[in-house]
């Protein structure tokens, strides 16, 4: 329990585009222990997704991944070549994907895409590797598991795939699952449930979870840590408590503005919203990228913006000390 | 499965009989065939003996129906012609388009298919420009034109292969590359554009984060699903073969079924030639059949329709 799991400084993700370089993820830094989740939350094109494409080396060849640290239990991950990749991945690194629909092949049973990564990774029979496939369809839920393992995918619901994706991802008994908005997609009344049976199973094996989202209700149920990104910076990261109760960057008071708290928000009151729209990150980002929707707002905010530890673990970035404007920095 | 391909069986069979009645149909659209058996300065009393004497006078129905229950068992009548029962004189040629067409529909899927998947991996690399070049050149190049230049490559300046004839395998290697590469373009292009799409769906993101290696992700997740389309057009491509070398067999003088049909219509020759197009849409009809069943084998979502 001495050093993280995961560690990662200074992770940067440069997308070649038409017009030059799009910045799409810039210095992110985070820690993350053996069974400890870490919610990633943010809006739509704030480089959630990529940040954890990224740990699992599965970005594609176009796009460029630096980061003056990213290690894995002691593997650097800047270094490893793919043999190394694809020995991590599906065995000690699991990932969930965001489309239940589309992330399982139509042309292969339930059963066989279950068995694969456990085939590929450990030295065990296919009848080993059935029960084992049978044993955690029945974890995550299905009924009559054994004969689920001869359907196809077309043959489920989005319920009932994104379990079979759940499930999938746990074959290996991974130590770290990187869950990419495992609900988004599917319906309101099963979100929870499947959320709750992923944090459950995640305690269960002990596993360290990164899950991205950008519901801050689930974060508030289920997160050790939240990490709070905005156009590709982590602008506040640090305990569930501290990010929720002591809110630091204006962005993250902006965000916990637009849910409703109980006992907070009053009945009828409208909820919050922040105006405006995420920068353009083609071509060289300075300064603070939230400021042009930002009502603490200064001249300051175009030069380097400082990182602000306010507690023990709780880190964001604000040209203010305290995220509020004060009168005389004021201009 | 088996119940999807007893059904598409049953569909073929019925295909198969209505082919051939409006094939039969189509014949008697395209002229007075006693006529033109008689020839041209025939009298009309030798007309009317040749009608009553090929039976052209009965109905039209009934000479179908006497037609179709003899082919059922075999006996496609005699070649006007040849003089020869056609049933055997269409075996004959039958081996000779047979060979070519399962060599030329090889050729073609084994070049095209390898070829488009090393493009879809490395789009705008220099195979992908090769491919696309070799793809542009075979479409636009005539059968006849190409064929004639191996000729004049192969056979006379280098004398290296056989230029006509069907006695040995050295003879089919020019018609195989010059009818096999006619189809080749439209395989790969598909091919490439169908691993393209294949490549960058979910699935595939899936595979890899399983671990798989890049040959399991190329070969079992992807190629599977995007090889179902070719495998329609492939079908379709070898009834072509078959039924339509002509062009490649008059060239190489093969004397195969494609130049048996050429000698037939410009003879007249009426029951060679409506045997000929009962055999050449059976085989349509069977390539089609066994594209379905190959396709639902492929991907489980057909085996419902």
């Amino acid at each position: 329990m001495n050093s993280p799991l995961l560690r990662v400084k200074d992770l940067t993700i440069d997308i070649p585009v038409g017009g030059g370089t799009l910045n799409a993820v810039r210095g992110i830094d985070f820690d993350l222990n053996r069974g400890e989740t870490l919610c990633i939350v943010g809006e739509s094109g704030s480089g959630k997704s990529l940040t954890s494409l990224a740990l699992m080396g599965l970005l594609g060849g176009r796009i460029k991944r630096t980061a003056t640290q990213m290690e894995f239990d002691g593997i650097d991950l800047t270094k490893a070549n793919n043999k190394t990749m694809r020995a991590l991945r599906g065995d000690r690194m699991a990932m969930i994907f965001q489309e239940p629909m589309t992330s399982l092949n139509p042309a292969f049973t339930i059963g066989n895409q279950l068995m694969e990564a456990l085939l590929l990774h450990r030295n065990v029979g296919k009848e080993a590797a059935r029960a084992r496939a049978i044993e955690l369809l029945e974890k995550v839920g299905i009924t009559a598991a054994e004969s689920r393992l001869s359907q196809y995918p077309h043959q489920l619901s989005g319920g009932l795939r994104q379990r079979v994706m759940i499930a999938m991802a746990l074959m290996c008994e991974p130590e770290l699952i990187i869950a990419d908005e495992p609900t988004t997609a599917l319906d309101v009344t099963i979100q929870a449930q499947i959320l709750r049976l992923l944090v459950d199973l995640g305690r269960e094996m002990n596993m360290a979870m990164i899950l991205i989202t950008h519901d801050l209700g689930v974060v508030a149920r289920v997160a050790d840590k939240v990490a709070v990104m905005y156009a590709g910076e982590l602008v506040e990261t640090g305990s569930a408590e501290q990010v929720f109760n002591a809110p630091m960057h204006p962005y993250t008071r902006g965000l916990l503005r637009c849910i409703p708290q109980p006992g907070k928000t009053e009945r009828g009151a409208r909820l919050g919203t922040i105006p405006g729209i995420v920068p353009n990150l083609v071509g060289g980002v300075t300064g603070c990228p939230f400021r042009t929707r930002c009502d603490q707002a200064v001249a300051a905010c175009r030069d380097a913006i400082p990182h602000r530890k306010p507690a023990e673990n709780h880190r964001f970035r604000c040209v203010h000390e305290t995220g509020h404007q004060i009168a005389e920095t004021a201009v | 499965m088996l119940n999807f391909i007893l059904k598409r069986l049953g569909l073929a069979v019925l295909v198969a009989f209505t082919v051939s009645f409006i094939s039969f149909s189509l014949m008697f659209l395209s002229g007075d065939p006693a006529a033109a058996l008689a020839g041209e300065t025939a009298s009309d009393q030798d007309v009317e003996a040749i009608r009553v004497l090929y039976g052209f006078d009965r109905p039209m129905l009934v000479q179908y129906w006497d037609w179709l229950s003899s082919a059922l068992v075999g006996d496609l009548g005699e070649s006007y012609y040849f003089k020869l029962p056609v049933a055997s004189l269409i075996a004959e040629r039958l081996q000779v388009t047979m060979m070519l067409g399962l060599c030329g529909i090889s050729f073609a899927l084994l070049t095209a298919v390898p070829l488009g998947v090393a493009a879809a991996i490395r789009p705008n690399s220099i195979i992908d420009r090769i491919a696309l070049f070799l793809s542009v050149a075979g479409q636009a190049m005539p059968s006849f034109w190409f064929g004639l230049i191996l000729i004049v490559v192969f056979s006379i300046q280098f004398g290296i292969l056989p230029p006509s004839g069907t006695s040995t395998w050295r003879h089919f290697i020019m018609p195989t590359i010059v009818l096999g590469y006619y189809a080749m373009p439209a395989i790969m292009r598909l091919t490439r554009a169908g691993m393209l799409e294949v490549l960058s769906s979910d699935y595939i993101r899936t595979a890899r984060a399983k671990g798989a290696s890049e040959f399991t992700v190329l070969f079992k997740h992807a190629l599977r699903n995007a090889i179902i389309p070719v495998v329609s057009l492939a079908a379709v491509q070898m009834g072509f073969m078959l039924g339509g070398s002509i062009v490649v067999e008059s060239i190489f003088a093969l004397h195969g079924a494609g130049y048996l049909a050429w000698e037939s219509i410009a003879r007249n020759d009426l029951p060679t030639v409506q045997a000929l197009i009962l055999v050449f849409s059976l085989f349509y009809i069977v390539f089609t059949f066994l594209s379905d069943v190959l396709n639902a084998w492929l991907d489980p979502r057909m085996r419902a329709g």
